[in-house]
Formats: C-alpha cells, structure tokens, sequence
C-alpha cells in the first residue's frame, strides 16, 4: 500500500461514495449488489446506482454506491474509493477520486497512477483466482467476489452477513456457495495478511433501516400491478420500462396460478411494436380487464394515435412510462424528466391525460396497484411516470403495505340487473353530472347495454354524429372529467419552513436531492418550502401553495422546464414566479447542483429586495 | 345506403332455434354506396349467425378505419362493437380475446387497413393464433380515402382515373396460410351461397380464420380496367369446390367419389364438406394448397372457396396457458396477493 504524502487520508464512518468501474457483460453485477446489500443488511442507508452504456458486453460500466448515515441517498458527486477493474477506464475513474481518497485496483498488472493524494491498494486479483479456480470463466468471474471480499476486511463489512448474502443468492444451487465463499475470501485474506486494514473509510452497524426495504422502481410497480388486480400485461422491450413487465410477469407467476390446475390467472403479451402494446391493453381494457403497458420516451411517441383513441372513446388504461434521455433515441441508458408534455397532451386534437409521479419504489408500488382504481373510476389513460434513475435502480424505500380490506374500484360499470332496471341507456349521458359516464362490458346483456366503440365524434348513445355541437359538448364534458380526476388523484406533498421562504417544487426521482439540499440550503440560512407535485390534473393545494410564493424554483431533468409549462399553461401563472431550475445531462440530479443554483439566486433576490427598500 | 335483402325467399321473419328473426341480427341503416360488396358481407354475416343461433350480446365486432371497418355498424345491433384506428383492429382483438375467451370476435377490416398501414399487426395476430374470424373486404382500392390504389390491387389493373399500378400485389389469404392461419378462405361478396357457409365454418372454427373476400366498390374501382370489379370477378373466379356447412348431428346428405370429397371438422362438433372440382387440390395441406393457388393464379383465375384448414392446431389463450374463467370475471381475492404474502416479499427484500 502507498501511503499518501501531502494530503490526509479521509477519514469517515457510514458516509462515503464507492465507485465500482467494471467490463459491461463481466458478471460484476451481482458482486457489487451484493456490496450494496451488505450496507443494506448493516442497517446503514444506501443507494447504488448503475451506470451502464447501451450496450451489452465490452463497454465499461460502472457501480456508484453512496452510503450515507444520515440518509442522503441522491447522488452525490466525488468518489471517495474507486474500485478499478477496467483498464480500459483507468485514467477516468483515478482522476476522479477525491484527494485523500482509495483506490483498489487489480494489480496482477501493476501501473503508476501519477497521484500522490490518493491511497493505491494493489491487490492481484486475477492472478489470485487463477491460481484458485480452474474453470476459465470461474476466474475471470471470481474476480469481482473477491474485491467484494477484500472491501470487506478494508472497510469492516460484517463478513457473516456476506456469508449469508452468499448462501441466499445460492439456495436453489448449493453447489455454487462453496466456491463463492473461497472467492470472497481470497481477496478478504489477502488484505488480513498482507495489508493495513482497516483504512480511514469504514462501516459500522446501525439502526437506520427498520421498516425499510431495498428495491428498483420498476419491480415495485411490477408487483403494484399485481396487488392492484392487472390480469393482462402487453409490452414491447425497451430500456428502462422492461424490468416492469418483467416484475409483473415474476409476481404473477409466483402468485397468480390456479392451484388446482397450473393455469394462468393472467396473461402478458410481448407485442410485436408499441402501437400493438397499446392496442392490446385498449383491447382488454374495454373488455373489462385490468390492463397495462409498460414503455419509455419513443413508445409514448408510437402510441400517441391509440391514446387518443382511448381518451376519446374513454377507455380506462394505465400506461407506465419510465423516462429516459431523450429526445429521439436519445440516451437510452441515462435518466431524464423529459417526457412530461408529451404524456400530458399526448395525441393529436384537444387531449389532456392524467399523470402521476411515484418518486420512490414505495410510491411506485402504491401508485401503480391505484391506477387501476384511477383508470377505471375516470375511464381515460392514466399514466404512471418514473424514471430510469427510480426505475432501474434500488433504492432504500418504507416497506410495502396493503389492507385486505380495501376493495378495487372498477368505476361505473352496468350489470345485467343496472340494466334491466334502466329504460334509456346511453353510454356518452353525463348522469351524475361529474363527467363521468356508465359502461357497459361487451357479453352483459342479451337486449340491453350494446353500444358501438368508435374514435370518430359521436353523440351520447355512442351514435355516430358530425353534428359539431354535440362534438363541442362532447370535449366539454371532458375537461368536466378531467376536473373530477384532479380531486381523485394524488394530492402533493407540502412542506411550510417558515416565513418569506421561497417555494421549491419537484417530483419524481428528484426528491432524494431536493430533500437534502433543503437541509444544506438551511445551514446557509435560506428556507425553502417544498411542494412535491404527485399527479396532473392539479388540484387546489397546488394552486395555493403557488398562490402563496412570490418565487418558485421548480427543479426538475429536462432541458425545457417542462413542468413549468405545464403549471403555466394549466393555470395561467406568470412566468417570472416559476423559475426554471433544470439538469439534463442524464446523470441524477445531485443536492449540491440544487443548492448552488437556488442560494446564487436567492442572493440575488435578498439583495435585489434590499435595494428596492433602500 | 343499400337496402339489406335476405336471402332465398324466405320470409323475412322465418324464426332460428332462439326465437329470432333475421331482423334481429340486422344493424344501423348502411352508409355506404349503393352496390358496394361490403353491404352484401354484411347480408351474408347476418345470415350466418341467423343460422348459426348466434347469440349476438356474445359477439364482439372489431375493426379499423376505411368503409369496410364501417360495416360492422350495419349488423348485429346488439354486440358491442369498436371500431379502432386505421390498421390496429388486430391488436385490440387480441388484448379482448384475451380478456374475455367466451365471446366471439369478428373482425372486418379492410384491404388498405390489412395490407398497409395494418399488415404488422395482420401478420403478427395470425402468428399468435388469435381466435377470431377476420374478415377483410378487399376492393383492391382504399374507398373512404377515394380511390387510391391500395397494396391488393393487381400489377395489370387500372385504377378508375385510368393511372396504371406500378407494384405488384399482396396476396393475403397466400400469406395467411404461410403464416399459419388454421382456416384461410377467399370468397366473392357477391356470391353469398359459397360466402355463408365459409363464414359459419369461419365462426365455429377455434384459431385464426381468415375471410379474404373479395368486394367490390362500385364507386372507385369498377371499371372495365380493375380487376377487383364485379364483371372481372364473376368472369375470373374459380371456385375449390361446393362447400357447405353440416351442423352437429346432422347427417351428410352428399356421398362423393373417393379423392373429391373432405370434411373438416369445426370446434363444436359440426362440419365443413367440401365437394371439389380437382382431385390435386388439398385443404388439409398447406404446401398443396399453395402450390394449387399459384396454379390458378398463373392461369389468369381468382382461385375461391376453402383454401386451407387446420382443426388442431392451439389458439392464444391455450398457448398462454390461460384460465378457464374469463380474466375480466375473476374475483378480487383470486388476483390480489394480500396483505400477508406482502409480509413476505417485504422480508426478501431487506
Ligand atoms: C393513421 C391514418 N392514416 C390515414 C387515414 C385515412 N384513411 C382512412 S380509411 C383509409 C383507407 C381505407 O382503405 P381500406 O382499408 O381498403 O377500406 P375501404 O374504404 O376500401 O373499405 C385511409 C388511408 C386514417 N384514418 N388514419
Ligand atoms: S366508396 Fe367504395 S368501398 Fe366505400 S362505400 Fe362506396 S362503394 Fe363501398
Ligand atoms: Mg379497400
């Protein structure tokens, strides 16, 4: 080990950034989940985040897990101990170690770095498991469990909960847990016999965690969509929406079979495009089933006609949507906020869909089981927007819950019985004045309920009609429902800090940053109140709140400040309360991106304010 | 706005097993031109599922957008229908088929929705073995945009502005069968003895069933230079044989000679019979049949009747292992997980 010369080492408990830089396709994977899981399991608040190219073997890829006592869990920035297993990546992951920070390399090929204010640790690893394991891919696979190893005794991770992380990943295939321990502790053995251990960055046992779960965004909402009754799935694969379809296909498999006769109580469809995705889950929607599709930004593009189609012949659906970086193919692997608009007026003509924005795999999870409720109560699309930094990423969330005596809401639907009693039934009469109107399933009634399903303008009975008042009534009634839907979805989250505080206003994946910056932004004496948005329409707090604020940073990942757009043009608010407080590079926002823009701008608010007293 | 005759020369309210009139399958008024082939489907679709004892509240009628996707407008009142957008009928039936197995669903769809715009979702809904009748009424033009040539019309046909078509066409009953559809027939909407039976067998078929009938538009593409008009296609059309439809416990009239006769057997015990002109012809077998439909073609003939017919082959919802209760009826308790299996995901998850 070289011992650093002018800088001292950093010194922490529980709170540091390790970067893991690997070989796309190199199995590095679950070795560093595993990392992540040992905090987890340590009880200390953890958020690992992966950073991967689009591409599937060869590329380098990296592993960034922020352990924070306090609970911080957005990304950070800095790296406090690099682990280099790329050579490829080498100059980019050295440079950016933070001075007095740790770098563990594989030094069977020793390099000279060319820093002086970090700590190097060599450790051989590929020549450790070569001389261990036979099996070339064993050794080349070895690799990444003994650097977990290793960090173990360097940071004091509790080796019994690897073990047992170890014997759990394995339990269907025992045969594997021997090996995995030697692996793991040939790189731990190596640092107790041959290096200065531990070094200044370590971890220690906490209490932080209870309650709390460790998942992505995308299996909660997966799992959402069983609890919330979806029995039909249809999907087309792209990155970062696919893990959803796979989560809801993984849970429904364990939970949703017929015991006594291995039947499917579901189905899911990998369509054949978008457009198809979309068709199906219309298709069985309108049929009565809980159905869904999962997609990201070019998927919402394709089924722009269909959710036209569904908004006007109001037909309940729920379409999540796991943004990336966009536009066009944009940065498939990176996150963004940036499909707001497009969700919110999606398709051609006077269309406006509900929203909602889980903003961690807790909201994801009760978010998607409710929009099931949603679509079927206000029979219109209702999209579930996540992100790929949510979705593809665990994160440290509250544990799930559900009460079993909560019943699904499946909306004005008529049964046989509703219609026999009926004289007149039209599937467009606004009954109940809330524009909202009665279903019918195709196969209820022998004589009664029948009605023809059409995107053209049509009248109350569902009759085709080119009469354009009624089209005009028609478009009314439908901004009527769309009010109904701002008192049914979720309302925001509003936070008061005190007087003459500016507003902050966020949503989605940003809340871990947000919530952090508040924190520092306080230390520096500027109180922000925050109100995070869960869902469009918007509803009256968050007009109040709006009304309440002189200034308002709304912070969001997009470039256009798309958010901002939406509130404005939603509810006539000027421009100069909203200020645009954007990142788009693809990366996570991080807190201190946050503070540095806000405190800039309230300094020069105060002293703007100052002058005009003086 | 065609007037809706039945057929034969029975009285109109002559009765079926459930009671029911003609009258009773009958639609809206049509829209449509008067003499166009898709009213006359129409008449025939009535009349099958007048024969068949269909109850219409269990018949869901699809389609996309041309005069064709109109048409399920103009029969059975009382099935829900949903007319789509332009060329994605295809996956709307399969997410409602999926939804609900027990109904019967009948698309229309038309020859520019199927070919063009469509033909992605055509093709892949004939992969997945969705069970429906899918009828497309090929005019060989898009009628409802006007005449334009649609991917049907024949390389040597004109359209009606006398501009010749520079590409050569899509034969979808041909591609059907490569696809794998378990039942491919081509009919003429103006020859409804052999369309009603196809369309019976069509309806009691379990898979895919695809009627390409050819229908012409009187309006754009029934001039002495198309190949898609009455005259050419009463002139041209060759037909496989005499089918007719046997329904369950009825006794087969007709004894053939060996090598011209086949039946084939629908889902619910009755039967096609098919009397055949040509002993090389085949409808069990694909590869016969294809190689007979290129024949005909060569020879200048629309080759008609029941191209081809599989009566085992699995449908999506067997492929997908599906329960046995329609997925829009099962119970909350049977698909939400509850509270105590939550319990334990939670506990694999920290
Ligand atoms: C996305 C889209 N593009 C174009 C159209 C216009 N359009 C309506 S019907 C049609 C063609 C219909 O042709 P076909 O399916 O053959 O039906 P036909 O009218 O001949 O029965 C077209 C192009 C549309 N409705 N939607
Ligand atoms: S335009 Fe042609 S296809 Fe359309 S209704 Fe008239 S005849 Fe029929
Ligand atoms: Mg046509």
């Amino acid at each position: 080990m070289h011992n650093l010369k002018k800088v001292e080492s950093i010194s922490a408990v529980n709170n540091f950034v390790i970067k893991f830089a690997n070989v796309n396709g190199s199995g590095s994977a679950s070795a560093n989940q595993m990392f992540a899981k040992a905090m987890f399991r340590m009880g200390i608040p953890v958020s690992p985040k992966n950073i991967f190219p689009s591409n599937i073997q060869g590329l380098p890829t990296w592993f960034e897990v922020r352990v924070n006592e306090d609970g911080y869990l957005g990304s950070r920035g800095g790296v406090d101990i690099a682990v280099a297993m790329n050579p490829q990546s080498y100059s980019k992951d050295v440079e950016e170690i933070s001075p007095g920070g740790f770098l563990l390399y594989d030094s069977t090929w020793k390099r000279n770095f060319n820093r002086d204010d970090i700590t190097i640790i060599e450790i051989p690893f590929t020549q450790l498991c070569v001389e261990s394991f036979k099996n070339p891919k064993q050794r080349a696979l070895f690799k990444n469990i003994a650097y977990v190893g290793a960090l173990s005794a360097l940071l004091e991770i509790e080796y019994k909960v690897l073990e047992t992380l170890i014997s759990e990943q394995f339990e269907k295939k025992p045969s594997l847990i021997e090996p995995n321990l030697k692996a793991l502790n040939l790189g731990r053995d190596y640092v107790l016999e041959n290096l200065s251990f531990p070094i200044g960055i370590t971890v220690s046992r906490s209490d932080k965690l209870e309650n709390k779960i460790l998942i992505s965004g995308n299996e909660a909402a997966g799992l959402g969509a069983v609890y919330g009754g979806a029995t039909f799935c249809s999907w087309y694969p792209i990155t970062p929406s696919t893990s959803l379809a796979e989560g809801f296909e993984k849970y429904a498999k364990k939970y949703r079979v017929e015991k006594e006769t291995g039947k499917n109580l579901f189905a899911s469809v990998q369509a054949e495009d978008e457009l198809a995705a979309i068709g199906m889950a219309i298709g069985a929607n309108w049929n009565g089933a809980r159905a869904f599709t999962a997609t990201s930004g070019p998927g919402i593009s394709l089924m722009s006609e269909f959710l036209g189609l569904a908004y006007f012949a109001e037909i309940p659906l729920v379409l999540f949507n796991v943004q990336r970086g966009g536009p066009s193919t944009g940065m498939p692997t990176r996150t963004q906020q940036s499909d707001v608009l497009a969700c919110a007026y999606a398709s051609h003509g006077d269309t406006k869909h509900v929203l909602i924005f889980p903003s961690d795999p807790k909201e994801c999870f009760d978010f998607a089981a409710k929009a099931f409720d949603l679509a079927d109560q206000l029979q219109t699309p209702v999209f579930v927007v996540s992100d790929l930094d949510m979705g593809m990423n665990d994160w440290v969330c509250d544990k799930f819950e559900w009460d079993d005596k909560y019943l699904f809401n499946k909306g004005k639907v008529l049964s046989k019985d509703d219609l026999d009693e009926m004289e007149n039934y039209g599937r467009y009469l606004d009954v109940d004045n809330d524009g909202i109107c009665y279903r019918t399933y195709p196969g209820t009634h022998p004589e009664k309920g029948a009605f023809f399903t059409r995107g053209t303008s049509h009248d109350e009975f569902a009759n085709y009609t080119e009469n354009g008042d009624i089209n005009a009534a028609t478009l009314t009634r439908l901004m009527k429902k769309f009010r109904t839907a701002s008192e049914l979805v979720p309302e925001p989250i509003i936070e008061i800090n005190g007087k003459d505080s500016c507003g902050v206003i966020f949503y989605g994946s940003t809340s871990p940053a947000i919530h952090e910056a508040k924190d520092l932004l306080k230390e520096k004496e500027i109180n922000v109140d925050l109100m995070q948005i869960r869902s469009f329409p918007f509803n009256l707090d968050v007009w109040e709140f709006i009304a309440n604020h002189d200034r308002i940073y709304v912070v969001e990942q997009n470039r256009d400040s798309q958010m901002r757009t939406l509130i404005m043009a939603e509810g006539g608010i000027s421009p100069e309360i909203l200020r645009p407080l954007v990142h788009f590079t693809g990366d996570p926002i991080q807190a201190s991106f946050i503070v540095s823009k806000i405190s800039e701008r309230e300094v020069n608010y105060k002293s703007h304010i100052n002058a005009k007293k003086r | 706005m065609t007037f809706i005759k039945p057929l034969n020369h029975h009285p109109k309210l002559e009765k079926n097993n459930l009671g029911l009139t003609r009258r009773d399958y009958e639609g809206a008024v049509s829209s449509l031109c008067a003499g166009c082939g898709h009213d006359s489907i129409s008449a025939s679709i009535i009349e099958s599922c007048f024969n068949l004892n269909i109850e219409s509240y269990k018949v869901a009628k699809l389609s996309g957008i041309g005069c064709s996707s109109k048409a399920p407008a103009y029969f059975l009142n009382q099935s829900h229908g949903f007319n789509s957008v332009h060329g994605r009928m295809p996956s709307v039936a399969t997410g409602a088929n999926c939804a609900n197995r027990d109904l019967l669903y009948l698309g229309v769809s038309g020859d520019g929705d199927s070919a063009s715009i469509g033909i992605g979702q055509f093709i892949h809904a004939i992969r997945r073995q969705v069970n429906m009748v899918y009828i497309i009424e090929n005019n060989g033009t898009y009628g409802l945009t006007k005449g334009q040539f649609s991917a049907t019309n024949d390389l040597d046909s004109k359209n009606k502005y006398g501009d010749d078509n520079l590409f050569k066409p899509i034969d979808l009953a041909t591609m059907a069968i490569q696809l794998g559809a378990t039942y491919v027939a081509r009919s003429f909407s103006g020859d409804r003895e052999q369309l009603i039976p196809l369309i019976m067998g069509a309806m009691q078929h379990k898979g895919f069933a695809l009627l390409d009938i050819i229908s012409p538009c009187v309006t754009f593409n029934n001039h002495a230079a198309s190949t898609k008009s009455y005259d050419y296609i009463r002139e041209h059309n060759e037909a496989v044989g005499k089918t007719d439809f046997v329904p369950l416990g009825e006794e087969i009239k007709t004894s053939y000679d060996e090598g011209t006769s086949v039946e084939v057997n629908l889902h619910d015990g009755s039967k096609l019979s098919l009397e055949k002109t040509d002993k090389n012809f085949d409808p069990c077998d694909a590869g016969k049949s294809l190689n007979f439909m290129r024949e005909k073609e060569k020879e200048g003939k629309v080759l008609t009747g029941l191209l081809y017919a599989d009566s085992t082959a699995k449908d999506l919802i067997e492929t997908l292992n599906m329960t046995e209760t329609p997925l829009n009826q099962l119970d909350q308790d049977l698909i939400c997980p509850g509270s105590k299996i939550l319990d334990l995901i939670n506990k694999d998850l920290s």
